[in-house]
């Protein structure tokens, strides 16, 4: 898009001052040639979103930023209950508390080397990915509460997982203010058989490479050295967020006119925080929160028992678990006073710095880990969260890299046996059930990452500490 | 040129992030079951599901744009509940309800190569219209 649009504050904040019905400003974070890159529709969605009643500061777009429904992709927005602030189900997202959990390894990729294709396997055997996998488990009514209330402190209660892995995820592993009898009959059929899935679309396993430290310190703290060999998990709620997703939007739609609330795109459906519907929506978005935690904890269990096939003896312990499609209840300094505020982050990463009471003592002296998957065939980066970020975007970061080619045209372009094929040559295993899902997915339909997490770099919404490169990639 | 002269058909349109789907067709239940087998098209090859299995869905809403959402997100819910891919559908709307017959097959992983799964319809590019030439289309970005 045109960067004339904007008043350029620095080299990467582009604000577009409150003008129509704006209530604050919209603010994106890029520099010149991703601002340049970006589609017309994020302008059009992030303005849409600066309208919605009691936002506060301003509607923010990290570098990441992409045409997405009704917010764009990479969007953030807090809103303040006490001045009519409202909770969208677009802005949350289809792929509720959709994230990245990154665990170490202890491995050196001399050691990976001549077990790779051994361990590809059995991940690829381990856990199920793709359209139509089945987990082993089947959840009842009792243990559907116990797992939407409690999230990966009912995975571990289960036996899936360690007890030192809770205080390196999100919320502790269990977010609180779930209710699970706002969840309907449908979104608990749609998830009875899907725990411990990765879905499909963008969503993966991957064994990573430590290929670059950013910043020596922070790296030690994480636990990180270059040529350590790492696990990233990205995926979410699976079909329990999508369906609660899918009605509360309808629900949100319905009622915007009886709530007074007027929308420039129905896809920025929202009720008042206050009112019912609102209320029910976070009841139920939380559980679906807990879902995901869940999920992702059960998939570190069936890795776990997979990576010890081929390496007895092993421990993978936890680096972090971020989620980056959520609204949460957070507290920030607004003109000076400390404000409770819900905030949106559809397609953005928590980044809170160091120091941050929210933060485990692990990570209060250097920020939390902020977790950038890649897509398949490209690097992945480990970022920490600032102190300027508070300021800039309600401590948030950019989540990935975004596509730069529609499914289509990717699937036109690349034939997914060749893409295989090229990676091959460059070392990385792919695994994946569809071969059509690989070239829609394929290295080139997607963005730079490395440009994207440069960007919020020097934007101050994440410091650089580690670069990740593919070793083996498990496709949904 | 009279609408009936159009034979029913599909086709997907651009999303940065997703796709979406159009069923464009004399009638407007026609339209309707284009737009789904659109949907099937971003999951799978079409050629390759049979229709051994059939099933029937109904729905309702206060308005056919919102009747359009509900139909596409019925199915979606039976593909993933029932593990089913449709190639087949027959629909009658009847002002706010819908009732349909759906066929296909339960998903192969190895015969049907399912590239993604939808997760629901969007309003993004939700439209339900009939053209001036009294054409119908029927479209919505799916999140995929």
């Amino acid at each position: 898009m045109d960067a004339g649009q904007f008043i350029q504050r620095d080299e990467t904040c582009w604000e577009i001052e409150p003008k129509g019905a704006m209530r604050v400003p919209a603010i994106i974070y890029a520099d010149a040639q991703l601002l340049e890159a970006m589609d017309q529709k994020v302008y059009e969605q992030i303005t849409n979103v600066a309208t919605l009643p009691g936002i506060v500061e301003a509607a923010y777009a990290m570098p990441d930023a992409h045409w997405g429904y009704g917010f764009p992709i990479g969007g953030v927005a807090a809103f303040d209950p006490d001045q009519g602030g409202v909770v969208s189900a677009g802005g949350v997202g289809f792929d509720i508390s959709c994230g990245v959990r990154t665990l170490h390894t202890g491995l050196t990729i001399d050691q990976l080397q001549p077990h790779k294709q051994a361990l590809a396997d059995a991940l690829y055997r381990t856990v199920p990915a793709g359209v139509g996998s089945r987990g082993k488990i089947h959840l009842n009514h009792k243990s559907m509460h116990g797992m939407l209330t409690g999230g990966a402190q009912w995975a571990l209660e289960q036996g899936f997982g360690e007890q030192q892995d809770l205080e390196r995820i999100e919320e502790h592993g269990c977010m609180a203010g779930a209710e699970s009898r706002y969840v309907s009959a449908k979104a608990r059929e749609r998830q009875k058989d899907e725990m411990g899935t990765l879905g499909s679309g963008n969503h993966y396993l991957e064994v990573q490479r430590v290929a670059e430290i950013f910043d020596p310190a922070v790296a030690k703290n994480f636990g990180l050295s270059v040529d350590d060999i790492v696990l990233s998990i990205h995926c979410g709620s699976r079909g329990l967020g999508h369906q609660i997703g899918t009605e509360f939007l309808k629900d949100m739609v319905m009622s915007a006119a009886q709530h007074g609330i007027v929308l420039p795109d129905r896809e920025l459906a929202c009720a008042p925080l206050n009112s019912p519907l609102g209320k029910h929506y976070l009841g139920a978005m939380r559980a679906a929160i807990n879902c995901a935690l869940a999920n992702r904890q059960i998939i570190t269990h069936l890795t776990r028992q997979a990576v010890a096939t081929v390496f007895p003896g092993i421990h993978l312990g936890l680096l972090y678990d971020v989620s980056h499609n959520t609204c949460k209840l957070e507290h920030h300094t607004i003109d000076g006073r400390k404000k409770a505020l819900y905030v949106h982050r559809k397609g953005a990463t928590r980044a809170f710095g160091p120091g941050h009471p929210d933060l485990p003592a692990i990570f209060k002296e250097v920020g939390q880990p902020v977790l950038i998957g890649g897509s398949m065939g490209t690097s992945s980066y480990v970022l920490c969260g600032t102190k300027d970020g508070e300021q800039r975007s309600f401590s948030s970061a950019c989540h990935g890299a975004g596509r730069a080619m529609s499914r289509s045209q990717a699937s036109k372009q690349w034939q997914g046996k060749t893409v295989v094929e090229q990676l091959a040559a460059r070392g990385i295993i792919i695994r994946s059930p569809s071969m059509r899902g690989v070239a829609e997915e394929a290295p080139l339909a997607y963005k730079d990452v490395s440009a994207v997490v440069d960007v919020a770099d020097r934007a101050g919404l994440a410091r650089k500490v580690a670069k990740l490169e593919p070793v083996i990639c498990i496709k949904g | 040129m009279n609408s009936q002269s159009i034979t029913p058909h599909w086709e997907h349109f651009e999303h940065e992030a997703d796709i979406g789907i159009r069923g464009i067709a004399p009638t407007l239940e026609q339209a309707f079951e284009q737009a789904a087998i659109a949907m099937t098209a971003v999951i799978t090859d079409l050629d390759l599901v049979s229709s051994s299995k059939v099933i029937s869905i109904n729905c309702e809403a206060s308005n056919i744009e919102l009747l359009f959402v509900s139909w596409i997100n019925e199915l979606v819910y039976e593909m993933s509940t029932q593990g089913l891919l449709f190639n087949r559908f027959e629909v009658v709307i009847d002002d706010d309800i819908l009732s349909a017959i759906a066929y296909g097959e339960a998903v192969d992983r190895q015969k049907h190569q399912p590239a993604v799964e939808i997760k629901g319809a969007t309003f993004t590019e939700l439209r339900v219209y009939q053209q001036s030439d009294d054409v119908w289309i029927a479209q919505c970005v799916v999140d995929v």
